[in-house]
């Protein structure tokens, strides 16, 4: 006979409440975890479609998502070259904020050749970027629709595609220009700052005693070429030829071309151990308190419940109910307001998730390690309820 | 061979001048089929004379056989004390003490199944008992719902569900009004004579051992035992 199971059908109502309050609980619990993931994966995502084996970079950077790193953007071409690379290709990025719609909205901007490496992976509707400029492919978090346009810096675009949870590390959706369009975005001045600039080196110029005026004049317009030039990137994407030695070319590259190479692996793991590493922390220690807590409230509750059954359990104890009976009846109950919590949570989080922010993601093994952890918490609770009972003297079930 | 049996029995509580002696110096040999009352005022020491009988308070000294097993001379001996509960003691409580979240039937099961009892023949042990004891129709009901009587015959039922020796009873009728009261002493005189248990009945009503074999009164924690059925 099961007195667990008959202990709750009889206090169904008060034992369904209790696990509906630790469900919430458990939920929250569950939220972080898939955040926790999310945050993982969605830090991934544009890496993972850019599709690259190698990142070459800025000379003793870790590389575009985790600082700034430029390099010239013609370096793909000889880089395309070496043996073992298949293609090469300029990419860049950068974090916008615009005013759309009378809201702010913030936007990771992917510049790419379109059709090339470093782009996005398969779209959720619309086409890929077809013209040199001002198209644009949006992910659909960002709220744009297919035809929408969008003011960027001096210019407009229109949005021609659209992807699903393409965002950054950060959570912003992506946005992919063409690599021209990303360049004017990020590295192009204004008309006053060129002007500045170029009184700057003019008066400089002046300066310099001797110096013809033909001269003077085309050095400024050779400076002013080099500082206002935007053929830049921020990294180049490598993808080798099958069975080429990754390592083997990115020492080449470092070797001769002065740059730093990332292999994929490396990447990853800049983006998931040390981009988004407080954040994981952050959520990681969080769910232990939660986790710590849950204990405590499971704690609580079996104790409770224990307490109100001491003279039944003097009773079992008296009539010469083994201990095992006594051990039984309190961990399964408190197993049994695990698993009504976990449902409770799970349900609340399926219903809920596509409502959150950023990415919640639980995968199947997520819930098996949830479940096994909820149940480790039960045995942990219940151990404090088990340990009172067990100090239950038989004699206690008689008298008044 | 007695049901049980006890010589010397003394339980002091405390020691040095704090000392309390519950019982002292009980001896009894109490046969099958026998019924007994336990008499005496509040604080006699009646109900630890109990106890120590059931195993469940160990005395101070003397010997204590259940069934011819000799479980305490002078300490624990011989084999497990919660085993010989399950199978040759049968309790039954001044408050009844059913479980609440358990109904009738399970009430009486539960003592099947401790002791390893299950499915069909605990379904038909409990059948029987239900309606030996006249409560068979109240079966699917949970103690909450029937009378202070009833209770106390599931009670009655659960004690005897495993066809124990040896049925201790404190004060099975304290918190029942005289009428009822005297059905369930008459449910233990019934049960000595047709089951063939040992009954001991600690009692403070005197009303209530009409039609016992022997009458133990308790005075001070001295056990003296009338050799004499008490008259109606």
């Amino acid at each position: 006979m099961n007195l667990a199971i008959r202990d709750i059908r009889y206090n169904l109502g008060r034992f369904l409440l209790t696990g509906l309050g630790l469900g919430l609980l458990i939920a929250v619990v569950m939220s972080m975890a898939g955040i926790y993931r999310g945050l993982v994966i969605e830090a991934t995502t544009i890496f993972n479609a850019a599709g690259a084996d190698l990142w070459v970079v800025q000379k003793d950077t870790r590389g575009p998502f985790a600082e700034s790193s430029r390099i010239p953007e013609d370096l793909y071409r000889t880089l395309a070259v070496i043996p073992g690379v298949q293609e090469a290709a300029p990419v860049s990025y950068q974090n916008v904020q615009v005013e759309h719609a009378g809201r702010p909205l913030r936007l990771y901007v992917v510049g790419h050749r379109p059709g090339g490496l470093g782009g996005h992976g398969p779209l959720a509707a619309g086409r890929a970027i077809g013209q040199k400029r001002y198209e644009a492919v949006a992910d659909r978090s960002a709220g744009l629709g297919i035809g929408e346009s969008l003011e960027l810096g001096r210019n407009r675009y229109t949005v021609v595609g659209l992807t699903r949870e393409m965002v950054s590390s950060g959570g912003d959706p992506a946005l992919f220009v063409s690599l021209a369009d990303a360049q004017e975005l990020q590295f192009k001045k204004s008309n006053e700052a060129i002007r500045n600039d170029r009184e700057r080196i003019e008066a400089s110029l002046r300066g310099v005693t001797r110096l013809a005026p033909a001269l003077a004049q085309r050095i400024t317009a050779t400076v002013e070429a080099i500082t206002q030039s935007t053929h830049i990137a921020n990294a180049v994407v490598i993808r080798l030829v099958p069975g080429a030695d990754g390592r083997d070319v990115a020492r080449r590259i470092e070797a001769w071309k002065h740059h730093t190479v990332l292999t994929a692996a490396e990447q990853e793991q800049i983006l998931t151990r040390f981009v988004i590493e407080k954040a994981r922390r952050q959520l990681g220690l969080f769910t232990a308190i939660l986790l710590v807590i849950s204990t405590v409230i499971v704690a609580l509750i079996i104790y409770t419940l224990t307490i109100d059954k001491i003279r039944e359990i003097a009773t079992l104890k008296l009539i010469g109910a083994p201990g095992l009976v006594v051990v039984k009846l309190i961990m399964q109950q408190s197993l049994a307001l695990g698993a009504i919590a976990f449902a409770v949570g799970a349900l609340l989080i399926h219903s809920l998730y596509d409502r959150f922010p950023r990415r919640v993601v639980l995968l199947p093994a997520d819930h098996l390690a949830l479940m096994a952890i909820v149940a480790g918490i039960c045995v942990l609770a219940s151990l404090l309820g088990i340990r009172r009972a067990l100090a239950v003297d038989p004699l206690q079930a008689l008298g008044g | 061979m007695p049901a049980a049996r006890f010589e010397g029995l003394t339980k002091v509580y405390g020691s040095g001048d704090t000392a309390v002696i519950g019982i002292q110096d009980a001896t009894m040999v109490v046969e099958r089929g026998e019924l007994v009352a336990i008499i005496g005022p509040s604080g006699s020491g009646k109900s630890t004379l109990l106890t120590a009988i059931g195993l469940v308070t160990e005395p101070t000294s003397g010997r204590i056989e259940i069934d011819g097993e000799a479980v305490y001379d002078d300490r624990w001996i011989g084999p497990d004390r919660k085993r010989i509960r399950r199978r040759k003691i049968g309790f039954i409580f001044q408050h009844h003490n059913l479980i609440p979240f358990l109904t009738v039937a399970e009430n009486v099961q539960v003592a099947l199944d401790i002791n390893g009892v299950h499915g069909r023949a605990a379904a038909a042990k409990v059948r029987d008992l239900l309606g030996y004891l006249q409560i068979d129709h109240r079966a699917a009901s949970y103690p909450a719902r029937i009378s202070g009587g009833e209770r106390q015959r599931v009670a009655i039922a659960r004690a005897l569900a495993n066809d124990p020796l040896l049925i201790l009873a404190d004060e099975p009728t304290a918190s029942l009004d005289t009428e009822r009261g005297k059905s369930v002493m008459e449910h233990l005189r019934r049960l000595a004579r047709e089951k063939g248990s040992a009954v001991i009945v600690v009692t403070h009503d005197e009303r209530m051992i009409a039609g016992f074999d022997r009458v133990g009164r308790v005075q001070d924690g001295r056990l003296l035992v009338s050799p004499v059925e008490v008259a109606a």
